[in-house]
């Protein structure tokens, strides 16, 4: 089911983000880690040490798990930062500083 | 149901001093249990960045507690090194001015003569072991003897090694004291633990738990924030801060004190404090603190203006008037020891804290004279229960 039939939501126009190069749809209200989910991405960082994958673990911005670079910035909470029209996001490797 | 243990000595406090009493004096043979009213590590220790400092002791009493802890954390790290995050990265003190550069030298040269390895860094060779330093430096002071643990870390593995009988969520509501004054052991809200002899390992709460023995000891709190950034590849190699870091460590105001200390940390993320006021127990957070934090570090390594701060945490440092700790025998409760007050460098001086007072708890003569840490060398407070 749609998640926005049973809440009655009746957002604005969608836009576009890109996630690694793709074009998602996304919109108003909705978070970066919003549009992933539903765009069926669960992963979006690889871990420091081992590189293992992580996505979403307490969607409510106290765990740092959902660390995702938007616009060249690493390091941002993919359950808090609102998608904005155009946003490149990326998968962030290790801490997003390594260059 | 009440439940009664009998031990050598129990030790009030499981942050790092008492883990590194309970070490110590059960190396030495003794039966110890360890008892907090809330977790391992969950005051002081919890609250800071592990700092293991000589460099910013001046000679006298506190530094040669700092060099006989140093050689024993040297040890414990050869056992428990990778656990706790032992890093004997060295600490480097940069001076901002030339004036301040002088009086970083001679405060360097004194502790050379204290055995204390201290080698001045002309301003162009600064970068050599700090890369990212700013511009226009004076100059500084290498120390490679300074080292960092992760703190709690440190206090949870030297508890296991132990081998104490830990109990935690258990307050300590009196001390148990006999018809002639001597200490037979604490009361807590479960039960009586029954020890011929109590250390008071309770840091920034010692002054509370030497009441509770009916003696008093005016430890009070200073606190002081942490700000963290996002994790980064290893950027600052040593333990970096300004010279005038040891001025503020040493004054006595009550007003907000703040000083760039900046270090990287095995997980990642950067570690800038300090911050100094004395607010008594407010774990409120301070906005005007975190922000001179922050500027001050950027002060000294501009990268960090484009590294993001996730986090800020408070602690309490356990400070005593005369800014030395209270270490051994009190004469007002025989029995009783205090092991606290060590202030922002808990940490560094645990081991020499643990290994001193075990060796009164086994009635062999300390490493150090401990007449400088003499837990009664204050004047008593008005209201004291003298015995």
């Amino acid at each position: 089911m749609n998640p926005r039939e049973p809440s009655g939501a009746r957002p604005g126009p969608a836009f576009t983000v890109t996630f690694d190069g793709r074009p998602l749809e996304a919109l108003p209200g909705q978070t970066v880690a919003a549009v992933l989910w539903a765009a069926d991405v669960v992963s979006w960082r690889s871990t420091r040490v081992a590189a293992r994958p992580r996505g979403v673990f307490c969607g409510i911005g106290v765990c740092f798990d959902c660390l995702v670079t938007v616009n060249d910035r690493p390091n941002q909470r993919a359950c808090l930062v609102p998608a904005r029209p155009g946003d490149v996001i990326r998968t962030q490797e290790g801490t997003g500083h390594a260059h | 149901m009440s439940e009664s243990l009998t031990c050598d000595v129990v030790v009030v406090g499981a942050g790092m001093t008492g883990a590194a009493c309970a070490l110590y004096a059960a190396r030495a043979g003794l039966g110890v249990t360890v008892v907090d009213r809330g977790p391992v590590a969950g005051g002081t220790t919890g609250a800071g960045e592990g700092n293991l400092l000589v460099s910013d002791k001046a000679p006298g009493p506190e530094l040669d507690l700092a060099l006989l802890s140093h050689r024993l954390w040297a040890e414990v790290a050869q056992e428990l090194g990778g656990a706790v995050e032992y890093e004997p990265k060295g600490g480097l003190v940069v001076a901002e001015t030339p004036g301040a550069l002088d009086a970083l030298r001679r405060f360097a040269a004194g502790q050379r003569a204290n055995g204390v390895t201290a080698a001045p860094v002309p301003a162009d060779r600064l970068r050599d072991l700090e890369p990212r330093l700013r511009d226009g430096l004076a100059g500084g002071v290498h120390y490679p003897q300074d080292a960092q643990v992760m703190p709690a870390l440190a206090a949870a593995h030297l508890l296991r090694a132990s081998g104490a009988r830990l109990l935690t969520g258990r307050e300590v509501t009196g001390v148990l004291r006999g018809t002639d004054g001597a200490v037979r052991g604490v009361r807590t809200d479960r039960g009586d633990l029954h020890a011929p002899a109590v250390v008071n390992a309770a840091g920034p709460w010692g002054g509370e738990l030497a009441a509770r023995a009916g003696v008093s000891l005016p430890v009070l709190p200073r606190r002081g924030f942490v700000l963290v950034t996002e994790p980064l590849p290893p950027r600052i190699r040593h333990k970096v801060y300004a010279a005038d870091y040891v001025t503020d460590v040493a004054s006595d105001s009550a007003a907000l004190r703040t000083s760039p200390v900046v270090e990287g940390t095995a997980a990642g993320p950067v570690l800038i404090g300090a911050s100094r006021e004395r607010v008594g127990f407010d774990r409120s957070v301070s906005l005007p603190a975190v922000r001179a934090l922050a500027a001050g570090a950027i002060r000294m390594f501009p990268f960090l203006s484009g590294v993001r701060a996730v986090r800020t945490y408070a602690g309490f440092r356990p400070y005593l008037p005369d800014h030395l700790p209270a270490i051994g025998p009190d004469p007002r409760a025989p029995g009783l020891l205090h092991a606290c007050g060590h202030e922002g460098a808990g940490i560094g001086l645990a081991t020499g804290t643990g290994r001193l007072i075990a060796r009164v708890l086994t009635g062999q003569a300390p490493e150090l004279d401990l007449t400088p840490f003499r837990p009664d060398r204050f004047p008593p407070t008005s209201g004291e229960a003298e015995r």
